[in-house]
């Protein structure tokens, strides 16, 4: 295997580092499975950091009820072949009240099926420390966030009460009730992560390449239809495309792209190209101005 | 963007300045030459900047980076930003710190990670004294590499006497701060001039644009060639044939077969085993996170510090450091602290501060405590020996945060200078509960009645009914005589005078803790030279030491002679008895003077508690 390129190694060992600190630092540490490649990469820093043993913390996965088939058979996969414990959490509360995205909308579909379901394995496994892929280049309110990002007590993110971070010196001491979330990626780019897992040969989901898929147009967005809860309103019909994903969410909730991206090297091309975010494709961060700041202050992860 | 072969690996950086400097703009000029704005976003901050901008109808790019909504509200940057962007060459991150006097934590938590600054100045306005802050705190970090961007030069209509003024005054006061490189650059964040683009507005400026300084200069420290450091961040011990050590190498480089110290119990072994992120390594030098596995089973923990044997760093519980204090609650000497310093935690206390720095002139000043942003060199205390580096040798090694034991909070960071030896920084401990407060919680004023006169005056009856008394009426008091000392802490001692002496300044010292402690306190000794009990009357403050002299004749002594000591004495049995074979010094100014002979002990209890009552009451 070539060598990584030296700005890519030097994010791996501060990754790594981050992943070990969490593990010698909190009592109880889940790392949260997302399966998107954010969290891929995760997975793969983490069986490094810890070899040649296992992971010291089992994978959390919320499960929305929404996810897409693909996504929930590779992770049950991924964890069986790295030999992890596996924890899937849906909201009981939000299956009995019978909410979606489609009947709901996403603000409340993701409130209560992402965040609150969150909050409540969070509570229930007693985990001090949820480890995540979140990237400060991801979105603005993203660049001030610190690796390890400290929960007052009901998981509430206070923008003036996150510790300053000095040197790799982390200050990973909590009180009762409170908890950290830990982003050992902080400061990769979409680039860097999708540079790494090239280099590194690391699986993802097939959703990132580019494949015939049946989709619809609805809201500007071109959505993926990948089971027979979404009826077909009037004038829409379902058309086989040549499509892709640059990120994960429920599949109501995320937007393809037209793409005859197959390949990893052609996906990086692509990306390069590119003149459009990453969160572009993601339903639920317009809905109003700083929204990503508003949900983190509700526990969003 | 082309491939990213960033050949040149990553480059940390942080931008300071002042208020309205443009800091925000020039970062977000920065990622927008690189054309590292998406469509999506642009489109974004052309909505926001009619709502919040501050540049009219143009895109403010100070909106790309000003991200918290209550930050845009108030049209300033609370916080310390992290901004991604890619050349050729390389990659940079850069901290975006904001550059209020109240945010001067923001800036150090930014230098600390950094390799480089942009020190930003208005071409307007010149240097303020937050230019000279910020040198001085980049400085203080570590920071070797300096940019001085002088901005909006389109302001003073591309005047090059203008820039050459401030380029000439900045290198006058930044000689002192030890940058190894520092390019002056004219440039406009708001148009562009000299950002990414050379500007045909400054043909006078014959240097690199601002791009093409980050990506050419050398920022490479050399971690490599320092001392091999090894904090040991966690103990991989996953089966009973695996015992690793994992963590990131700070500095130097190790190999397989190289001998290894573990710094605080000077055991020594070598590598076996060297385990990186792609498998087995034969070396692993400064930055990689790797797992070492060593020859003999020995005791190493984490917080442990890896050396080689014959380039050890310091082990001291006691060092001297400067304090950069960042909580809102003061830092006080005596409190005691969380302390982590590389994987070591452990709690310390602030023994001295030496003098603060006034960030400003760079004067010394004299401190009792250090509030938000105040810097300062101290001594500390730590409890358990920790291994270090001075900070000006090793900036991973030579750092250490400090932790607010209750809150949790982060309160302050600190820089090595240097360990200190403990036989020569004996040092006094302050605490919050101070003598003060503990004797407002007995309600009292504490003191010492020493009672001195010869044996068999009278002393410790009097000294028995004074605390009685005093118990009576709900005085916290303790009595210290001769056969409670004598017995115990005094066991060595003898009635040489030496053995007096010492005898006397031990009772002197817990006389002092007791006092201390908010008792009053009644000492029962002959005591019978004035140099002793003067010495006594020093160690506590003015008023607290009442001598009481129980003026009783030899005579008299020896005709009571209550222990049968002064016969003995009298036939030759006792050496060094007082009034016969020693001398016994009278005293010249006892606060009270009591006829031993005559009186009743009542009545002598009775003038000494009037005593007590005035000081008491005074």
């Amino acid at each position: 295997m070539p060598s990584l390129p030296p700005h890519l190694k030097r994010l791996e060992a501060e990754a790594i580092g981050i992943l070990r600190e969490t593990a010698a630092s909190f009592r109880n540490p889940v790392l949260l499975y997302s399966i998107g490649k954010d969290s891929s990469v995760v997975l793969h820093l983490a069986q490094k950091a810890f070899a040649p043993g296992k992971l010291p913390f089992p994978l959390l996965h919320i499960a929305t009820g929404w996810d897409f088939r693909a996504m929930l058979e590779f992770r049950d996969r991924r964890a069986a072949e790295i030999g992890a414990r596996l924890i899937v959490h849906t909201n009981p509360d939000g299956v009995a009240q019978g909410i979606g995205p489609l009947s709901h909308g996403s603000q409340v579909h993701m409130n209560v099926m992402g965040t609150e379901a969150l909050k409540q394995a969070l509570n229930q496994h007693g985990f001090d420390a949820a480890l995540g892929g979140a990237r400060r280049d991801e979105e603005k309110s993203r660049a001030k966030e610190r690796v390890f990002s400290h929960r007052a007590p009901g998981h509430v993110w206070e923008p003036r009460g996150q510790r300053p971070e000095l040197w790799g010196l982390y200050n990973t001491r909590i009180g009762p009730g409170e908890t950290m979330r830990v982003f050992p990626l902080s400061n990769w780019t979409e680039f860097d992560v999708w540079d790494y897992i090239a280099a590194e040969d690391i699986p993802v989901v097939p959703l990132y390449f580019a494949a015939l898929r049946p989709t619809l147009r609805r809201s500007g967005a071109m959505i993926m239809r990948d089971d027979e809860r979404m009826p077909l309103e009037p004038g829409e019909e379902i058309e086989m495309k040549w499509v892709r994903f640059r990120t994960m969410g429920d599949w109501p909730l995320t937007g393809a792209h037209e793409s005859r991206a197959e390949t990893m090297d052609q996906v990086l091309e692509e990306l390069r190209a590119s003149r459009v975010s990453e969160r572009h494709g993601r339903l639920i961060d317009n809905d109003q101005e700083a929204s990503m700041e508003r949900k983190k202050r509700e526990g969003y992860f | 963007m082309d491939a990213i072969s960033a050949s040149r690996g990553l480059l940390r950086m942080l931008t300071c300045g002042s208020v309205d400097d443009g800091k925000s703009t020039l970062i977000g000029r920065l990622l927008y030459d690189a054309q590292l704005i998406a469509e999506d976003t642009l489109a974004a901050i052309t909505r926001d900047s009619r709502k919040h901008g501050t540049v009219g109808e143009e895109v403010d790019l100070a909106l790309l980076v000003d991200g918290l909504e209550a930050e845009r509200q108030q049209g300033i940057t609370i916080d310390v930003a992290y901004r991604f962007f890619t050349t050729g060459s390389r990659s940079f991150i850069v901290a975006d710190c904001p550059g209020h006097e109240q945010y001067t934590r923001n800036m150090a938590t930014g230098a600390s990670n950094s390799e480089l600054a942009i020190i930003l100045v208005d071409a307007r306005k010149g240097l303020l004294t937050q230019t000279r802050r910020h040198s001085f705190i980049c400085s203080l970090l570590g920071i070797r590499h300096v940019v001085l961007a002088v901005n909006k030069i389109d302001l003073v209509e591309f005047d090059q006497a203008v820039f050459d003024r401030i380029v000439a005054e900045y290198h006058g006061f930044a000689a002192a701060f030890g940058f190894r490189t520092l390019a002056a650059i004219p440039l406009s964040g708001r148009f562009g001039d000299n950002v990414t683009q050379r500007s045909p507005r400054t043909p006078w400026y014959q240097g690199p644009t601002l791009i093409e300084h980050l990506d050419s200069v050398e920022v490479d420290e050399d971690a490599e060639a320092l001392p091999f450091r090894f904090p040991v961040q966690w103990v991989n011990r996953p089966n009973l044939d695996f015992r690793g050590y994992a963590g990131t190498v700070a500095s130097g480089r190790i190999a397989l077969g190289e001998p290894v110290v573990v710094a605080a119990s000077g055991v020594t072994s070598e590598i076996t085993r060297i385990l990186g992120p792609a498998g087995e390594q034969q070396s692993a030098a400064a930055g990689e996170a790797v797992t070492l596995c060593l020859a003999q089973e020995i005791d190493i923990a984490r917080g442990d510090m890896l050396a080689p044997p014959a380039q050890r760093p310091a082990v001291a519980d006691q060092l001297a450091a400067h304090i950069l204090w960042m909580d809102e609650e003061k830092l006080l000497p005596g409190r005691q602290y969380l302390l982590r310093m590389g994987h070591a935690w452990t709690t310390a206390s602030i023994t001295a501060i030496k003098h603060r720095i006034d960030v400003t002139t760079l004067g010394q000043l004299p401190a009792t405590s250090l509030a938000l942003n105040e810097i300062a060199v101290c001594n500390l205390s730590t409890a358990q020996k920790l291994a270090f580096d001075p900070y000006g040798e090793n900036r991973l090694t030579g750092a250490f945060i400090l932790v607010d034991r209750t809150s949790n909070r982060t309160v302050g960071c600190g820089m090595v200078q240097f360990p200190l030896r403990r036989a020569t920084n004996i040092h006094q401990e302050a605490y919050l509960v101070d003598k003060g407060a503990r004797a407002a919680a007995k309600g009292q004023r504490p003191m010492v009645l020493w009672f001195t006169g010869l044996s068999g005056s009278g002393k410790s009856t009097v000294a028995k009914l004074v605390e009685e008394a005093l118990h009576g009426a709900g005085r916290h008091t303790y009595s210290l005589d001769g056969d409670n000392l004598r017995h115990g802490l005094n066991r060595d001692l003898g009635f040489t005078p030496q053995d007096r002496v010492e005898n006397i300044r031990r009772v002197g010292e817990v006389a002092k803790l007791m006092v201390d402690a908010g008792l009053i306190v009644l000492a029962s000794f002959i005591s019978p030279y004035r140099a002793e009990r003067q010495m006594v009357r020093d160690l506590l403050a003015p008023g607290e030491f009442v001598e009481v002299f129980v003026d009783t004749t030899l005579e008299v002594c020896a005709a009571r002679d209550v222990k049968g000591l002064y016969a003995k004495a009298m036939r030759g049995e006792l050496a060094n008895f007082t009034g016969v074979s020693s001398p016994y010094e009278a005293p010249e100014a006892a606060e009270l003077v009591l006829d031993g002979g005559a009186t009743s002990p009542e009545a002598l209890a009775r003038q000494v508690l009037d005593l007590v009552e005035r000081f008491q009451a005074g």
